[in-house]
């Protein structure tokens, strides 16, 4: 009686490999092969349909996905210099704090732990036209006496999201920056104020060189967020009006589920995944080449 | 080049005070070494000579210039630190340049001053290296370098060889002397070192608990140490201090033997004085293996504990008047331990202090 026997590392491996498919493989080779289907959800027989490259040349030459993936990189490239200009700023001013340093640093986070769902709903508020906020305090601080439509107009409403995404994300940056700060000697800072710098020299000079691999990870991570960003748009504008603040993954998840144009949706979807790694790969590189530049490369 | 001069400088954190009013003239090319124990203030005291910690009262002048209210960068000094505090993101040649490349020089003199500190050092080889890829004492040999780049007024070196190992730290020490000769300066020298505050100064300071206690060339503070403290610090194996009364003309050691009186502190000292003989392990050594002696000396028998042999020659630890005891025996023979041996004690070069006070009485 003869039967087959599977090699031991197979069978070994086979609770990772099956597990890896039912998560990652099958859903990635669905959505991919879906994208070269008309597949609606409202008629699942089209997925059965090949159409070969016909969502991803529509797509292509679609106005309205060129439009919210320009957006979206403009509002990555923003915020996140922004947000790393703040966050170096603040990591700075509170790594002088000498008393009550630890409890400044859990209030950092504060932003962090909310749900960026309520973040959007709150800064919804604070930026509606008739009882929000900010309209409220420039009409009684007599600086303007009418209504600014903040979630309306499409540059109010970008500058109104990219706040949003700042006050959420800044102390990512500024946690951080703040432990890369901690990590910094004293000695080479001490060797530099003898050897004739001012204090901005030895920040630019020997600080800031230290600093960066922990900026460039900030980058990483925070590219990946910006590029998905989804919920907070969602929230405030969804999108609009008349897509004026459409981001990619709000014309994604729309497609998708709204219009139920699942293949075309993924096709969008799998170009927006080239934008995230072109970037992560990006700032991966600059990354180890500023942790050779402080010989930490193992 | 330039003077130091410190007046009654203090520095306090918060309550606690660490440097208790020191007062010291520095010459103009003078090599004076700092020393202490640790927690002496030595650092600190040069710490606030570089800018580093601020003067809680008195007053530092470099040069002709009262400095206390400048930073570092105003005061013309270079600093070696004892951890080297080199830029691990530049190379070699950029270390060495890199104060010259802040002050805005050409690039021409820049070149030209890298270039002849790498020559001074031997570092011709490393240039294009970083900090992470040399040894230690390269890494040193290239904090040094970044200070003499410079032409500062004063160099002040912070434990600069602690961090290396023995034969590397004598090797080091020489070529720091050397670096003297050559670049002539004013040199402020911080260690706990002994051994190297003696081989490198032209003046040792002696510090304890935030105070000075001798200033004085190697030979001076070895040949007349101020108090019972400079006398064990400085010297090795340290000096053995034997508790006794005076008794006429003759010293009754407690419990122990009774010795003539060293002539030299015949004037000094009262009847029935409680003191403290001061003897280096060079001048207690056993009859047969001494140095000839000249003057007055005394002889008295001591068992041997323990012998640690050293080649040209002998230590020996025995008991005397209850206290262990160093002597040396040259050229030396096989010492058993419990050997009960005849020892001769010079009294030329031994010292008095007064049981009370500590200090000399010379």
């Amino acid at each position: 009686m003869s039967r087959f026997r599977p090699p031991a590392w197979f069978v070994l491996l086979l609770p990772a490999i099956i597990i890896l498919a039912a998560v990652v493989l099958v859903p990635l080779i669905l959505s991919f092969y879906s994208s070269f289907t008309p597949y609606k959800l409202t008629r699942p027989e089209t997925l059965y349909k090949w159409i070969g490259t016909f969502n991803y040349e529509k797509a292509m030459k679609s106005a309205h996905f060129w439009a919210a993936f320009g957006r979206t990189v403009l509002l990555l490239t923003i915020a996140l210099n922004l947000e790393m200009l703040m966050g170096l700023g603040l990591a700075l001013l509170v790594n002088k704090v000498t008393y009550g340093q630890r409890a400044l640093r859990t209030i950092m986070m504060f932003p962090m732990m909310f749900s960026p769902v309520l973040v959007g709903f709150q800064f919804k508020f604070i930026f509606n036209d008739n009882v929000g906020l900010v309209n409220n305090a420039l009409q009684s601080l007599g600086l303007t006496d009418r209504a600014i439509p903040w979630l309306v107009d499409g540059q109010l409403a970008f500058i109104a999201i990219l706040t949003a995404e700042m006050w959420s994300a800044t102390s990512v940056f500024a946690i951080l920056i703040l432990a890369g700060l901690f990590a910094v000697p004293r000695d080479p800072i001490e060797a530099a104020k003898v050897d004739g710098c001012t204090p901005w020299q030895s920040f630019r000079h020997i600080t800031l060189p230290y600093v960066m691999p922990f900026i460039y990870i900030a980058l990483a991570i925070r590219s990946l967020d910006v590029a998905r960003a989804y919920d907070i748009v969602q929230i405030m504008t969804n999108g609009g009006p008349a897509r004026r603040t459409e981001l990619l993954w709000t014309l994604i998840g729309r497609t998708g589920y709204v219009d139920a144009k699942m293949g075309y949706a993924n096709a969008m979807g799998y170009i927006s995944i080239f934008l995230a790694i072109i970037f992560t790969v990006y700032f991966f590189r600059k990354l180890n080449a500023a942790r050779s530049e402080l010989g930490m490369a193992g | 080049m330039a003077q130091v001069h410190l007046r009654n400088v203090v520095k306090k954190y918060g309550a606690v005070q660490v440097v208790h009013g020191i007062d010291l003239e520095i010459q103009d090319n003078e090599f004076v070494v700092l020393v202490g124990p640790s927690g002496c203030g030595k650092s600190t005291t040069l710490r606030m000579i570089a800018g580093l910690e601020a003067i809680s009262e008195g007053e530092v002048s470099i040069g002709d210039r009262v400095v206390n209210d400048l930073p570092p960068r105003h005061r013309n000094i270079s600093m070696v630190f004892q951890n080297y505090a080199l830029y691990p993101h530049m190379t070699v040649r950029e270390n060495l340049g890199f104060s010259l490349k802040i002050a805005k020089r050409p690039q021409a003199e820049i070149d030209k001053a890298v270039d002849e500190a790498a020559q001074i050092l031997s570092l011709a080889d490393y240039m294009d290296r970083k900090p992470g890829a040399l040894s230690g004492g390269q890494r040193q040999r290239v904090a040094m370098g970044r200070a003499i780049v410079r032409h500062p007024e004063v160099f002040l070196f912070d434990e600069p060889l602690s961090n290396l190992d023995a034969k590397l730290r004598t090797q080091m020490r020489t070529e720091i002397k050397k670096l003297h000769q050559k670049v002539k300066s004013t040199i402020v020298y911080v260690t706990h070192d002994q051994v190297e505050a003696m081989t490198l100064a032209d003046r040792i300071v002696i510090m304890r608990d935030g105070h000075i206690e001798q200033v004085g060339t190697p030979l001076d503070v070895f040949e007349t140490p101020a108090n019972t403290f400079v006398a064990t610090f400085i010297g090795s194996p340290p000096m053995n201090l034997l508790p006794g009364t005076v008794s006429g003309d003759r010293l009754a050691l407690t419990d122990g033997p009774v010795v003539p009186l060293p002539p030299q502190f015949a004037g000094n000292v009262a009847e029935g004085q409680e003191i403290i003989l001061g003897l280096r392990a060079d001048n207690l050594m056993p009859v047969g293996h001494t140095m000839p002696m000249e003057g007055a000396y005394a002889e008295f028998d001591m068992t041997v504990n323990l012998s640690e042999p050293l080649g040209t020659e002998t230590l020996l630890f025995g008991s005397l008047a209850g206290r262990e005891v160093q002597a040396k025996m040259l050229s030396p023979r096989p010492v058993k331990d419990g050997e009960r041996l005849r020892f001769q004690l010079d009294l030329t070069r031994c010292h008095l202090f007064d049981a009370k006070t500590q200090q000399s009485l010379r």
